[in-house]
């Protein structure tokens, strides 16, 4: 099968899907003449023109907004918020009209909104660039939240966002974009929702997602030469949450690690191992733990930055650990 | 713009709608059948109903948290209005939304907002939305005086200048935002300014005078649909009762009020129509009647009707 990057991945989704669906349209800073911040909607403006890749004045709130007034009014708007640090800037419109807008008019609107976004620590970037605040979206009942960590995942997910009749925050992972997978040439899609176990194992279910996922199948490589088989399930969706494939991991193996790059406290592990507790503490040999961030704003010196995201390292230790080896 | 005899009893039936809307509103959550809180329009009559009387059907409107005048004006049901208010399933948002949240996007309202400039957005949205689909549709978006000092209204006032949209925006100037008069919230007093630094066509109507009202949205609709672009509104009006149940209204004097209500749009409008030999004194008696019977058909209505089941809970989160 071709190899393309995630960043390819993406940009073919968003073509793909805009030849598909004339309602389709991208908003956001620096998409169209710029392709992007990091390159995702590169080529498109020239294909499309200002009305369907329109570079927005930097006003995050109303991007959002707007995108939400033309869901509401027959479009199919894809928004691009260049950095998920930024979505402080853009809360009120995304908490308190989006996610809730269809709910409070008792079901009789549909929002079909993807708002695209990127986070993660990497890049040396500082605490505003750098974030993953991907358990405050998670907080947020009217929306979906997806989270792809391989290139075919990463189109096959976009596009099923731009089809879906709610909103969606898309969130992309800065290290990501130059990496390259298998991704199908034909057309298909990954339904929103579905977890995916990416490596099967007997010993300890790894539950993961986005950037950590690639960490998570390194530490796999290690662990299995001292005997360790991990089960790597990658989530893909974290809202809403596959229970049901997270369950039947955790029901064979009986271990859980969950390895997540956002702080530790109020995370999305809190979320998740608090489900599995309530769901299948009877099936738990062992507590859940955590391999997560550290509790502060992301340091810019790249020692710093690396000790507050979990590593390989951190994963194996949590595995050995938990199974007393 | 010419008023005929049906054009202008629709105007006053809708104004009298409103008020008496309100008042009955009043006088529920005074005895506590309405719970919750509620923002009311009445004084206010004049801005919705002169607005919305020239839209067509399919023309967009984006409210406020005092938006129960709106809802009215642009096709409401008052049955499933009132049923909302009180938390009804057969409320027109199925008891999910209330009176903040009054909306009805099949007949063009994108909803009242519980957030101040919340539907700035949604507004401008649906603006791009129009101008892309060239569907030759406009919106009217209202929002109050303190809107104005919010971040979203200036970031949307540019997009809108900068893409020329269909927009109209309202801005009804009640002169105050829950207690702060525009004086001690806006460093410029006179709110058409605003439109200033986005090169945006201004204009400043008295509020309380439908057809004035009337006469200048028309204007500006027609520039709108036109492919002109934006344009911005302040219509000086006044509400009537405080900010919400509990506000004793210690912010503004009794003097004020008394001359407000001197102005008062439902009287100006009713008593210019029977000096012009438009309507008679018996057709406005006539038109109160009947609005009176409407509004106590719609109490009844929404009395009656039961709250939504608990499943209802869980039921219209996702499409």
């Amino acid at each position: 099968m071709r190899e393309i990057t995630y960043r390819q991945a993406l940009n073919e989704a968003l073509k793909e899907e805009m030849e598909r669906d004339s309602s389709v349209f991208l908003l956001g800073e620096d998409i169209a003449i710029y392709g992007g911040a990091y390159g995702v909607t590169v080529d498109l403006w020239k294909k499309y023109g200002d009305a369907r890749v329109l570079d927005t004045p930097i006003s995050e709130n109303a991007i959002v907004g707007v995108g939400l007034g033309a869901a509401l009014t027959g479009m199919r708007p894809v928004a691009e918020i260049m950095y998920i640090d930024f979505i402080g800037l853009c809360m009120e419109q995304l908490n308190n009209q989006v996610a809730k807008i269809r709910y409070m008019f008792g079901g009789k609107c549909k929002v079909p909104f993807t708002l695209r976004t990127e986070g993660g620590a990497g890049r040396t970037l500082g605490a505003h660039h750098s974030q993953s605040l991907e358990s405050w979206l998670m907080h947020i009942p009217g929306i979906k939240v997806v989270m792809p960590s391989t290139p075919s995942d990463a189109k096959g997910l976009l596009k099923s966002s731009i089809r879906e009749d709610n909103p969606v925050v898309f969130i992309e992972h800065k290290m990501l974009y130059n990496i390259k997978g298998e991704v199908p040439e034909g057309e298909y899609t990954v339904p929103i929702g579905v977890a995916d176990i990416k490596r099967t194992g007997k010993d300890v279910t790894v539950l993961t997602y986005s950037r950590m996922y690639h960490f998570c199948m390194e530490a796999a490589g290690i662990l299995e030469k001292e005997g360790i088989d991990i089960e790597v399930v990658d989530l893909r969706t974290l809202l809403p949450l596959d229970m049901e494939t997270i369950l039947k991991s955790v029901r064979k193996t009986n271990r859980v690690i969950i390895v997540e790059e956002d702080c530790k406290t109020g995370g999305t592990g809190a979320e998740i191992g608090m489900k599995i507790t309530e769901e299948a503490f009877d099936w738990l040999d062992a507590p859940v733990v955590r391999v997560a961030g550290a509790d502060v704003p992301m340091p810019k010196s790249p020692v710093l930055e690396k000790l507050a995201i979990p590593d390989t390292k951190r994963i194996c230790d949590a595995a050995r650990k938990i199974l007393n080896k | 713009m010419k008023t005929d005899r049906d054009t202008a009893t629709r105007l006053l039936t809708q104004m009298m709608q409103i008020r008496q809307f309100e008042d009955k509103i009043m006088e529920l959550l005074a005895k506590n059948i309405a719970e919750g809180g509620s923002h009311l329009y009445a004084g206010m009559e004049a801005v919705a109903v002169g607005a919305i009387s020239v839209l067509r059907n399919d023309d967009y409107i984006t409210s406020t948290h005092r938006g129960h005048g709106h809802a009215i004006a642009k096709d409401g049901d008052l049955n499933a209005l009132m049923a909302e208010i009180l938390g009804k399933k057969t409320g027109v948002c199925k008891g999910k939304g209330g009176s903040l949240h009054l909306a009805d996007v099949s007949k063009g309202n994108l909803g009242a907002n519980g957030i101040v400039a919340g539907s700035l957005g949604i507004a401008t949205g649906a603006g791009l939305s129009v101008k892309n689909r060239k569907s030759g549709q406009v919106i009217v978006c209202f929002f109050g005086d303190g809107a104005t000092n919010n971040g979203i209204f200036f970031e949307c006032l540019n997009m809108a200048s900068l893409w020329k949209l269909p927009v109209v925006y309202v801005c009804e100037n009640n002169l105050y935002g829950m207690s702060v008069s525009v004086e001690r919230a806006c460093a410029v007093q006179d709110l058409t300014k605003k439109a200033v630094a986005f090169d945006m066509k201004s204009d400043c109507v008295d509020g309380q005078d439908v057809l004035a009202v009337r006469d200048t949205v028309a204007k500006w609709v027609d520039y709108a649909r036109n492919g002109e672009g934006p344009s911005f509104i302040v219509a000086n009006t006044y509400r009537y009762y405080g900010h919400s149940r509990s506000d004793p209204r210690a912010y503004r004097t009794r003097e004020e009020e008394k001359f407000w209500r001197e102005r008062d749009p439902i009287k100006i409008f009713s008593n210019r129509m029977v000096e012009q030999a438009i309507l008679s004194a018996e057709d406005v008696k006539e038109v109160e009647e009947s609005v009176t019977k409407s509004i106590e058909e719609a109490v009844d209505f929404a009395m009656k009707s039961p709250f939504p089941e608990p499943e209802e809970l869980y039921t219209d989160l996702y499409a």
